[in-house]
Order: C-alpha cells, then sequence, then structure tokens
C-alpha cells in the first residue's frame, strides 16, 4: 500500500469504527469501500488491500464484492457524479432528451468522465423520486423536475465551482469523496440543511386538507 | 369518495418535520412506553389482529412473520428493516424517511421489543445520502433521549440500531439478497428454505420488513387493532401510501384506506395531464402486469388487484398518457431488470438479456411478427424458474402489454419504427431529433 502514515492511520481509526457497528466483522465491507472511495476517490487497488488486510480477506473477495455495485469505481471519478434517470417513467417524462442535451453539452457518455476531472455522466435506474421526474441526482442528492436547461445549468455551474443547492436535500452538492465518507456512516452536520419537502412529497396531505382533513395530535 | 387518511405523512409539513422534537410533540414515542408496558406476544398478537401486511410488494401478514421466528434459544435474532426501495415507480420509503425518520425508528424498537432483537439494522439504499443523514442523527437523537440503548425508559430492554448504506443494486431489495450484502457480500438471494425466521442474517432468525410497514406499527399500538381494522377492506386492512407519478397533474404521495381506486385518486391529484387521456398504468411498480382505463375502478388492496390479473406490490401507480409509447416503456424496463439481474441463476440472466435484444429490435422496426411470439416464449422460459422474482417481474409488463396492446407491437414491426412523437410524452417543449439515443446508449 502506499498511503502516507496519517492516512493510513485515520483510515485504521474510521475502519475500526465501523467495524464495531458489526457483530461480524466482514458486515463492515460495503461502509469500508465507501471510506476508501472518500480518500481515493474511487475503489483503489490499496484500498481493496486495506479492506482485505482489516476484515481477514482475501483481496479477490474485497475485489468480487467492489465489482457487485454500482455505486462502486474502479477508475477515479470525477468531482461530481451526475445521473440522469432514464428508466422508464423518467425517460419518458423527458429524461431520454435530458440526458442526450446533456450528454452532448458535456461530451462524455455513460460511465465516462470530463478531462478537467469535474464531472462523470452515468444513466441512472429509477432512483426513487418518480413523483419528481424527470430526475437527476448529483452526488446523490436530488434535482427534481428537472429539463435540458436546468440539468446544463446544473453541471456548468458545477464546474465554474459554484455552490448548487439541490431541489430536495442540503443547502449545497458536496464533493464525491465527502459523500462517500457520509456513505461509510460518519455524519457531516447537514442533516438540518433543508430546502423543503416538495409539493409532490405533501400533496396528498394539501389534497386531505380540502376533504377537511385536521392534523390532529396523536 | 374515499378519505384520505394521513398517518405516516401526517407531520411531514412540519417545521423541521424530520427532528425528534417534531415527532415528540405531535405525539411520538409515546406508544413506545405503552408496547414497553406490554407483554411482547400481545404486541406480535395485536399486530397478527390489526391484519397489517407486508407494504414491501409482496404482503404477507407483518404480525405472521414476527410469529414464524423460533423459540428463543439464548442466541441473537435480528430485525433487519428494507428500505432499499428501488423497484421502478416506488417512491414511498424516500419520503418516508426523509420528513419522519423517527416514525421508522419508534417502529424498530417496538417491533424488536417484541420479536426480542438486541440490534437491528436499516439497509438503506446508497443513492440517498440526504436521507441517510436523516436516519443518522434521528438514531442518534434517540439514543440521547433514552429510546436506544441499555434498559430503555428501565424496561430491562436494550437495543442497538445500525443505519447500513448500500451500494447501488436493485437486488438488495430481496429479503435474502440483501441480507448477504449486509454480511458484506455480493448481495444475491439464496435458496430459500430455509426462510429468514430460521436462518437469516449470520444464520441467525430473522425478520425482514419494509419500511412502511415497520412505521406503521407505532400508530397501531397508539390507536389500536380496531381503529386499523376499520380503515382497507375485508383482507386488506389500514391505510398505505399510494404513489402517483407520470402524466398526472399533481403527482405525490397520497395516503388512503387500503381498496381506494385510481379514479379517486386521479380525482384528488387533479387528473391526467390536461388535454390526455390515460392509457396504461402500473399498479405497484414496474413488476406488476400493467393496467388500463378499464381498471380505474378496481379496488387497490391485495385481493381485488389480484382478481384483476395484476398485483398491489408497493402501490406505485406510474401513470401513462395516450402519447406513451408501450413497446418504448417495456423495452426500457427490461432493460432495467437485464443490468440488475444478480447473474446467479441462467434463466434470469440470459434471459433478460434476450428479452431486451429481442424488444430493442421490435422498437427500433427491426423486428418480426414471429419475434413478438419469441418474445413470449422467452418469458415462459423464465418465469418461476430463478431464485427469487426478478426474472419473474421481468416478465409481467410484457406478457401484460403484448395481451393488451398487441397491435402497438405489430405496428412497429409494420410501419418498421416507432409510430410516436416522444417529444409529445415530455413534460417540456422540444422538437424530437431522430436517432439519438442510437448514438448515446
Amino acid at each position: 500500500m502506499t498511503y502516507d502514515e496519517t492516512t493510513l492511520a485515520q483510515l485504521a481509526e474510521d475502519a475500526a469504527a465501523i467495524i464495531a457497528r458489526y457483530p461480524v466483522k466482514r458486515s463492515a465491507l460495503l461502509p469500508m469501500l465507501h471510506l476508501v472511495q472518500s480518500v481515493d476517490g474511487f475503489v483503489s487497488p490499496d484500498g481493496i488491500q486495506f479492506c482485505a488486510e482489516q476484515l481477514e480477506l482475501t483481496a479477490a473477495e474485497v475485489s468480487a464484492v467492489a465489482t457487485f455495485y454500482t455505486q462502486y469505481k474502479r477508475r477515479p471519478n470525477g468531482e461530481y457524479q451526475v445521473g440522469v434517470c432514464t428508466n422508464t417513467l423518467c425517460a419518458v417524462m423527458g429524461g431520454d432528451r435530458i440526458w442526450d442535451e446533456l450528454s452532448e453539452h458535456v461530451g462524455v457518455g455513460h460511465d465516462e468522465t470530463t478531462e478537467d476531472g469535474q464531472i462523470t455522466l452515468e444513466r441512472l435506474e429509477c432512483n426513487a423520486a418518480c413523483d419528481y421526474a424527470p430526475v437527476m441526482m448529483v452526488n446523490w442528492e436530488f434535482f427534481d423536475n428537472q429539463t435540458p436547461e436546468s440539468a446544463k445549468q446544473v453541471v456548468d455551474d458545477l464546474r465554474a465551482g459554484k455552490d448548487v443547492a439541490p431541489t430536495r436535500g442540503p443547502a449545497k452538492v458536496c464533493s464525491f469523496k465527502q459523500v462517500s465518507r457520509v456513505l461509510a456512516g460518519f455524519e457531516d452536520g447537514r442533516a438540518d440543511e433543508d430546502q423543503g419537502a416538495g409539493a409532490p412529497t405533501l400533496a396528498g396531505l394539501a389534497a386531505a386538507k380540502e376533504q377537511g382533513w385536521k392534523e390532529a395530535a396523536k | 369518495m374515499t378519505d384520505l387518511v394521513p398517518v405516516l405523512s401526517a407531520t411531514w409539513g412540519a417545521e423541521q418535520s424530520w427532528s425528534l422534537d417534531t415527532y415528540t410533540e405531535a405525539g411520538g414515542y409515546a406508544p413506545l412506553k405503552k408496547a414497553l408496558g406490554m407483554e411482547p406476544g400481545d404486541l406480535i398478537q395485536a399486530v397478527k389482529d390489526s391484519g397489517l401486511r407486508g407494504r414491501g410488494g409482496a404482503g404477507f401478514p407483518t404480525g405472521m412473520k414476527w410469529g414464524f421466528l423460533p423459540p428463543d434459544d439464548g442466541g441473537p435474532r435480528y430485525l433487519v428493516v428494507n428500505a432499499d426501495e428501488s423497484e421502478p415507480g416506488t417512491c414511498k420509503d424516500i419520503p418516508t424517511m426523509m420528513s419522519a425518520p423517527h416514525a421508522l425508528i419508534e417502529g424498530v424498537i417496538i417491533t424488536s421489543y417484541a420479536i426480542g432483537c438486541n440490534h437491528a439494522f436499516i439497509y438503506l439504499r446508497g443513492e440517498v445520502v440526504h436521507v441517510y443523514r436523516r436516519l443518522l442523527q434521528a438514531v442518534r437523537e434517540a439514543y440521547e433521549a433514552g429510546h436506544l440503548g441499555k434498559d430503555i425508559h428501565g424496561s430491562g430492554f436494550d437495543l442497538d440500531v445500525t443505519v447500513h448504506a448500500g451500494a447501488g443494486a436493485y437486488i438488495c431489495g430481496e429479503e435474502t439478497a440483501l441480507l448477504d450484502s449486509l454480511e458484506g457480500r455480493r448481495g444475491q438471494p439464496r435458496l430459500k428454505p430455509p426462510f429468514p425466521a430460521v436462518a437469516g442474517l449470520y444464520a441467525r432468525p430473522t425478520v425482514v420488513n419494509n419500511v412502511e410497514s415497520v412505521a406503521s406499527v407505532p400508530a397501531i399500538v397508539d390507536k389500536g387493532v380496531e381503529w386499523f381494522t376499520a380503515m382497507g377492506t375485508e383482507r386488506s386492512k389500514g391505510m398505505g401510501l399510494f404513489s402517483l407519478s407520470g402524466h398526472v397533474t399533481r403527482p405525490g404521495q397520497y395516503e388512503a384506506p387500503l381498496g381506494i381506486t385510481l379514479r379517486e385518486l386521479l380525482e384528488l391529484a387533479g387528473g391526467i395531464r390536461e388535454g390526455h387521456e390515460l392509457k396504461f398504468w402500473t399498479p405497484g411498480g414496474s413488476s406488476t402486469p400493467i393496467f388500463t382505463q378499464d381498471h380505474l375502478d378496481t379496488p387497490l388492496d391485495y385481493e381485488s388487484v389480484g382478481a384483476a390479473g395484476s398485483m398491489l406490490g408497493t402501490r406505485a401507480l406510474q401513470l401513462f398518457d395516450d402519447t406513451t409509447c408501450v413497446v418504448r416503456a417495456v423495452t426500457r424496463w427490461t432493460e432495467f431488470y437485464k443490468h440488475e439481474s444478480c447473474g446467479k441463476c441462467t434463466p434470469c440472466r440470459e434471459g433478460t438479456y434476450w428479452l431486451t435484444q429481442i424488444l430493442k429490435r421490435i422498437e427500433a422496426g427491426r423486428g418480426t411478427e414471429a419475434d413478438i411470439q419469441q418474445l413470449l416464449d422467452t418469458c415462459d422460459s423464465i418465469a418461476g424458474r430463478s431464485f427469487c422474482a426478478l426474472g419473474d417481474g421481468a416478465t409481467s409488463s410484457i406478457i401484460s402489454s403484448v395481451k393488451l396492446f398487441r397491435e402497438e407491437y405489430e405496428a412497429h414491426v409494420e410501419q418498421g419504427g416507432c409510430p410516436f412523437d416522444h417529444s409529445a410524452s415530455a413534460l417540456f417543449d422540444y422538437s424530437d431529433t431522430p436517432a439519438t439515443e442510437e448514438a448515446h446508449a
């Protein structure tokens, strides 16, 4: 492994915290792979070796797991993972067109990264926000009700180094590495940041109120 | 007209709806204290009596699932919450956890107490980082308030909760694949039996329940079995979140008694988008056979939807209007199943590959009449021939759409292409330019 002493010490400390969450050590593997991505920006050979040593697995066993899951990247990832949902519902509502225009605008295709290392594009499968279709995800934050124009604007702003807020989620989109650390189970203090629940989330409540439903204490 | 019944969604509009304070002020964690004063066996019986059925799609009675655990042998037993919401069209658990994570946490504590579990897990899909933040915070708040940890509220009951993020794999929503994934392996389904109740997580007795099922438990404890059974239909009790998406005026989450109809829901949601008519829809996600206008009055409960030839699934109502090409929709779903097949069972792995080849050929206008029959034959070779239901789900939209819209498949063959203008289906204006899909796929 080529990690320097400080990095390795921090990794080992974090790994110990993750392993302590589970009755059986191996359960720590998925969060530890997120942890590796938070340091290296992808699942690096060093990261695989590190996980293997910590969990008493072979590097092959770790690789076999890492290659199964789409969130684990096998090449250095862009600072921002930009996914356009092209599963049926979003695709039909306009996701296909958003993908076409965005891909052309950025100049890369599925699972490819721009030369400046900023943007990795992805054709996403359903991200459980169908009531906000068409949906785009940037580093796993929700960008709801997109158009080709709004999607291109988001990407342009990210590349220009501006802070960009999702439509539901925290005050701004964090970097791929920062978000990977959260996915390893470490809080980043942003849970209370909010852009509002969103109209579709509250659509049923609004309709219920029109029917005369009153918010009653339990 | 059926009235909506916001229960889980009741507090979603509140300021900082996700915080412990908001949840507690609305009466939250009072059911926990009530539950801790009850015998675990009585809690299981109450949930059995309520008729609550799994809200994750299969509809198996929740209380019965709890009751399947073998007698205590002194070793650990686990509750694992399936929060891997990934079925296309399904978008109910994410807003639940984002807006009111404590409803789930409280449900986890009560359920764990009932089944004798001291370490529960919430397996959240990894692609929703803000939901993970909210869950991590909610668990921390619950520890700080003494709802979790050792000797909870003096009851002698101990519970730890770990919130675990997945890493992108639809198959992990299948309960045994989820368990393998939680054990740090590739998420591939196990052969059943043994069922998780006997040999689940770490080969120990395990209950795997969906988010909405678990989050419904505090309300049942609080308001009582009779309150719950007064809602719904004879064998489909209680309320559930109905998720409307697609060509509808006001898409979103509508919490209603089971048995409400799409016609009623559409009235509440402002109808199909202006100037158009409903063409086809899924009652419970992309793995459920599609419906048409003929099913507007089908009661959305387990039995009625089943009798009409589909499944209630996750109540993910994806609505498509008359501009939508059914072949395009079905092809895209099939590509999804191909992508998400874990590869363990040959019929699913190979079958979804070939279905995709044939469908893409038909959609592009290069198919033949024989291809349509070949689709159905291939579906026959997949359904019921694998460990889990992913392959079965892949065939649902194909078989049902060929049955209902065979002439549309034939039109693609006869005209040598898609007869629809895809831009007419989009929710924004653009002029359709041909053949871009191929270039970027």
